[in-house]
């Protein structure tokens, strides 16, 4: 499939109009609900971080430090990502799969349209792309929703919660989180749109096609996680 | 001109097409009928490369599509309209910008001159002005013409429409069929509609091939398929028993004729 998918386009202007279009349906488009989780994950992280700091030993800017790696390293790029594999995941396998049904790729196919490259490349070109616009957005939203939620509860001022976040940052950190990003993008676009693409039968068919296309990237997403995290990291 | 040579396809060991052979001629209107699940869309689909026949080959003017690689037939398929059963139209797209589509894939025009194809094409199928409706506002009578004009806006050599009657009121079905009918002379277009609509048949079965039992059962036109005593065809034509009265009472008036043709050239040549 991803052989034909990235065939050269037929007309550069139609590929462009197609990826801008994709950019805001899977990018744009998923910008609410990354803020509204990144904003109260990363509270929750600042809250729950400080309420087990009992230990005197510990200096009161750990919770910035603990927020920042842990949603650098893991909740942004993994967490998010496994969110985005429900809502664009769905979104990408459903719509597809209601083209397959409805005999719209047929159509496609019929005119000498290469729909696979058509449909799906922009999908993929688009969830690269944006993905780790996203996460970047993530991070930031998470960062400042733990501040947020320290300032309300008044369990650590912003002066320590900063020193926090500056204790220990490595820009490679982030470098290996975009890196990751852009694997759960590809793995969850394509994976969405074989189960898209591939469907047989009805409305029925392309329901569960969506819940396969979700489980499936879910678990790839988990995979590359672990099997990304030996390779960079360790 | 189409030519189908020995088209063979089956899925899981049923025979759904055996040795199917036909010519299908320019600015005639070919039918290809049968009743549901006799293989006339899987036919239509092996034609156009939409699924692999298991044998034969299929001759587009000479040119053998069946051995083309994915690039030639890619290529090849600008030159093919089709009609879809439930028109296929992009529902993302307004009415103006699916008969675009395939124009601005394709050709080199300029987006005034594509408009203008466009809104030929509307006003060829009867629907000028509907340009930017979505296809979920059209009904389904609009919805297959709005289907025809997308399917000749590259000026196509070849159309297949399948079942463009399926959903259809009589009227409108008529409507379509005259459509149809008139682009394939007009144009000189090799037109294969697949179909089960004895109003269609009737009406403008240039050339029709009958599939039964997987076979091609009977060829003909829309003359020869009133009076063929073929009993398969005669009881797809005269399904109903209203159907088959009218056929026996035209029998009773023919043989009537008959009688009455005969007594008087009896009394002339006496």
């Amino acid at each position: 499939m991803l052989s034909v998918v990235f065939r050269r386009p037929k007309k550069w202007s139609v590929f462009f109009s197609r990826c801008s279009h994709e950019l805001v349906s899977i990018g744009l488009s998923s910008l609410p609900i990354v803020i509204l989780m990144s904003a109260f994950m990363g509270g929750v992280i600042a809250l729950q971080t400080a309420s087990n700091m009992t230990s005197p030993l510990l200096p009161a800017y750990t919770i910035g430090y603990i927020t920042q790696s842990s949603t650098i390293l893991e909740f942004s790029p993994t967490i998010i990502s496994l969110i985005l594999a429900g809502k664009v995941g769905s979104n990408i396998s459903s719509e597809l799969g209601s083209m397959r049904v409805t005999e719209q790729i047929d159509a496609l196919e019929i005119m000498g349209v290469n729909s696979l490259s058509y449909l799906v490349l922009p999908k993929i070109i688009a969830a690269v792309m944006f993905f780790p616009i996203l996460i970047i957005f993530s991070m930031a939203l998470s960062l400042f929703g733990g501040w947020i939620s320290l300032l309300i509860s008044n369990l650590c001022s912003t002066e320590t919660y900063l020193l926090g976040i500056k204790t220990d940052f490595k820009v490679f950190n982030i470098v290996y989180a975009l890196t990751k990003t852009i694997v759960f993008g590809f793995l969850i676009a394509s994976i969405a749109s074989f189960y898209g693409y591939f469907v047989k039968g009805g409305s029925i068919n392309v329901g569960k096609a969506s819940t396969q296309a979700v489980v499936i990237s879910s678990i790839a997403i988990l995979i590359a996680n672990f099997i990304l995290t030996q390779m960079i990291l360790l | 001109m189409i030519e189908i040579n020995n088209v063979s396809k089956s899925f899981n060991n049923r025979q759904v097409l055996s040795d199917i052979s036909g010519v299908f001629e320019p600015g005639k209107v070919n039918l290809i009928i049968g009743g549901s699940g006799e293989g006339k869309s899987v036919l239509a689909k092996c034609m156009v490369g939409l699924m692999e026949v298991d044998s034969g080959q299929v001759l587009f003017d000479g040119r053998d599509f069946i051995a083309m690689n994915r690039e030639e037939k890619t290529l090849f398929r600008e030159e093919i309209g089709m009609l879809f059963q439930g028109a296929a139209l992009f529902d993302s797209m307004t009415v103006e910008e699916n008969i675009m589509f395939p124009l601005s894939m394709f050709t080199k025009m300029t987006k005034g001159e594509m408009l203008k194809r466009v809104n030929f094409c509307l006003e060829r199928v009867n629907l000028s002005g509907r340009n930017n409706l979505y296809p979920s506002e059209c009904s389904g009578g609009m919805q297959k013409r709005i289907g025809i004009a997308r399917a000749i806006s590259m000026n196509p050599k070849y159309l297949f429409c399948d079942e463009p009657n399926s959903g259809l009121d009589p009227k409108t079905s008529i409507l379509i069929d005259a459509l149809i009918k008139d682009i394939t002379t007009e144009y000189k277009i090799t037109t294969i509609v697949i179909t089960h609509d004895m109003n269609s048949v009737i009406e403008i079965g240039d050339n029709i091939i009958f599939l039964y039992d997987s076979k091609k059962w009977w060829q003909g036109n829309n003359k020869s398929i009133i009076t063929t005593d073929n009993p398969e065809i005669l009881n797809f034509v005269y399904a109903s028993e209203f159907m088959k009265e009218i056929r026996t009472s035209m029998q009773g008036n023919r043989n009537f004729l008959m009688f009455l043709f005969g007594i008087v050239t009896t009394l002339f040549i006496s």
